[in-house]
């Protein structure tokens, strides 16, 4: 659960201290507090990235996901706690010339080429990419030579795609990378964070899409209200929801669902009631007996989704 | 590869690094701005058109040289108040400039980048003005009082370079174009940039000397034997006190919305 027991595995002396220090996390959030005004986005809250992980930073709206970034950006600094980033403090500049980022843009100067937005950028860093390696990766072919506001909104999430890997960085923060993208082209995004992740970098992404957190990470953190709620492989957190997922059309009042045994959370979806049940069969046979009206009846083994509500609402 | 994502060897980047960027920054801002029709075409635009409309129908008399380095005073304001100051706040609010902080990009590049053009699109509207005062004015005027207004117009744009920076940090994005024109346009005309101060209500002329547009106008009209008698050190003074007093402005506001954020 917490995220301190990964730290720093003791490792043998014989071991040659390369081996160590690929296991010296890249990133680091060392009980962080970050306060705007009244509301807390961050409260007490620790992560690490270690070398050529992907982990997704999964949570609502509002959860913090955004500012966790903006702090190891070092485009903001905490109340409390410490962040450490490639071993400094991230407001130190030289350190930015490893990490790449690709952030919530509303709009970027539109009156320039894709082609020029990706020659400015790279002359920020002593070692890119080459331009044509940029394109190909971001799958930019066809549109390197048309003015930024002339994309549509998927296009434009990939030029920022383009420039957060523009200097070859070793660690990549992708804050909601798919918002605006259409299926294929989100596919074929994660196609390329695996390749990055293959190449040996380190991704942190942020995201409220499960299904990408689960298709991407090695290892999921769920904050919910700037707080950690936990943390591990998406089978691990799907583990944590045992039982399975009830759903069905039922004008039974989800208060009263809640007090059936072994039911842990009620939520309703559009129409529908979803229902997590340790056992689901006892839970069905009183629904049906007390709501002759019930339909459309499903039973299915707990998504990523359910661990996902069961444990955000649990606050 | 995993162990060089361990710690960033202390390295300085050459020089050769940051005059690429600075160089690439400019080059860029300046293709920004200059396709950017709702900046380039009002900028460039209003003062020729203004010259257009009543410099070239005072051809022959005082008033088509008196507008020269009048309106190439206001070209410079403008070009420096909607540039910097509309630029930096529109950037900010949506975000671009974040990016580019979390970038390598030294601060000083964004900001050099950005004076550099406007300061170019200024001497455009000097030179504008300059021809069309030679052709369509029937002005005479030596090579030299040409040179010496482009470098007060180019000196000119640092004291509003500041005021823009101020503005970018002051003003919302989506009010600044109304909010920048109605603080340049007053000026402009209280600082004699459409007719000599001396023709202004009196009420005016008294408060005049308070504006930063003034003393600029002065040290152009200087040039061409227009300004008020007096020494021009004085204005000179005026325009160095009006920058330090922008950027220190500028310089707490900035350092207070970082200690917030």
């Amino acid at each position: 659960m917490s995220a301190t027991a990964v730290l720093t595995p003791t490792v043998p002396a014989a071991v040659p201290a390369a081996l160590h220090a690929a296991n010296r996390p890249v990133a680091k959030l060392h009980s962080v507090t970050k306060r705007y005004g009244q509301t807390t986005a961050l409260d007490n809250f620790s992560l690490e990235l270690h070398p050529g992980e992907v982990v997704a930073l999964l949570g609502p709206n509002g959860a913090g996901k955004t500012t966790a970034v903006r702090l190891l950006l070092g485009l903001i600094s905490p109340n409390a706690g410490s962040v450490r980033v490639l071993g400094r403090d991230p407001r130190d500049a030289d350190a930015r010339t490893r990490i790449g980022a690709m952030l919530q843009v509303s709009r970027v100067p539109e009156m320039l080429r894709v082609r020029e937005h990706i020659d400015l950028f790279r002359s920020y860093y002593p070692n890119p990419l080459p331009a044509a390696e940029v394109i190909r990766i971001a799958k930019l072919d066809g549109i390197a030579g048309k003015m930024f506001g002339q994309l549509s909104g998927g296009q434009k999430q990939r030029v920022l795609f383009g420039l957060a890997i523009c200097g070859n960085p070793d660690l990549i923060f992708l804050d909601e990378p798919t918002v605006g993208m259409d299926i294929e082209t989100r596919r074929a995004l994660w196609d390329e964070v695996r390749a990055l992740s293959a190449a040996g970098k380190t991704v942190l992404l942020t995201t409220h899409y499960l299904e990408e957190a689960d298709m991407l990470a090695n290892r999921i953190v769920v904050i919910n209200k700037g707080k950690l709620l936990c943390e591990g492989t998406s089978a691990e957190i799907k583990h944590r929801v045992s039982g399975r997922r009830i759903r069905c059309i039922t004008q039974l009042d989800p208060e009263f669902l809640r007090t059936l045994p072994s039911v842990s959370d009620v939520q309703q979806d559009r129409e529908a009631m979803v229902i997590l049940a340790e056992r689901p069969e006892e839970v069905v046979r009183t629904m049906l007996v007390r709501d002759a009206t019930l339909h459309g009846l499903e039973v299915s083994a707990a998504a990523l989704e359910d661990a996902f509500l069961a444990l955000t609402s649990e606050q | 590869m995993a162990t060089n994502a361990i710690a960033v060897s202390p390295r300085t980047l050459g020089f050769g690094y940051y005059t690429r960027i600075f160089r690439k920054e400019t080059q860029y801002e300046f293709v920004k701005m200059l396709r950017t029709k709702a900046y380039s075409l009002s900028v460039v635009g209003f003062p020729v058109m203004f010259y257009l409309l009543f410099g070239t129908s005072n051809r022959h008399n005082m008033f088509a040289r008196y507008l020269m380095p009048s309106y190439s005073c206001m070209g410079v304001v403008s070009a420096c108040l909607f540039g910097i100051g509309m630029g930096i706040a529109m950037e900010r609010a949506q975000g671009w400039l974040e990016l580019k902080q979390a970038s390598p990009m030294p601060r000083l590049a964004y900001l050099g980048a950005k004076m550099i053009s406007c300061a170019a699109f200024a001497l455009i509207i000097v030179a504008a003005l300059l021809t069309l005062g030679i052709t369509l004015g029937g002005v005479s005027l030596t090579a030299v009082e040409g040179l010496k207004l482009a470098g007060v117009i180019l000196a000119g744009s640092v004291p509003f370079t500041a005021m823009g920076l101020l503005v970018a940090l002051l003003v919302p994005a989506n009010a600044g174009p109304g909010i920048i024109n109605l603080i340049y346009l007053p000026m402009s005309f209280a600082s004699g940039f459409w007719m000599p101060v001396k023709y202004l209500p009196h009420w005016l002329q008294v408060i005049v000397p308070a504006l930063p547009t003034y003393h600029l106008g002065q040290i152009a009209l200087s040039i061409f034997g227009y300004a008020e008698p007096g020494s021009m050190l004085i204005h000179w003074e005026a325009l160095a006190g009006f920058t330090l007093l922008m950027l220190g402005a500028a310089w707490i506001i900035f350092t207070r919305s970082e200690a917030r954020s």
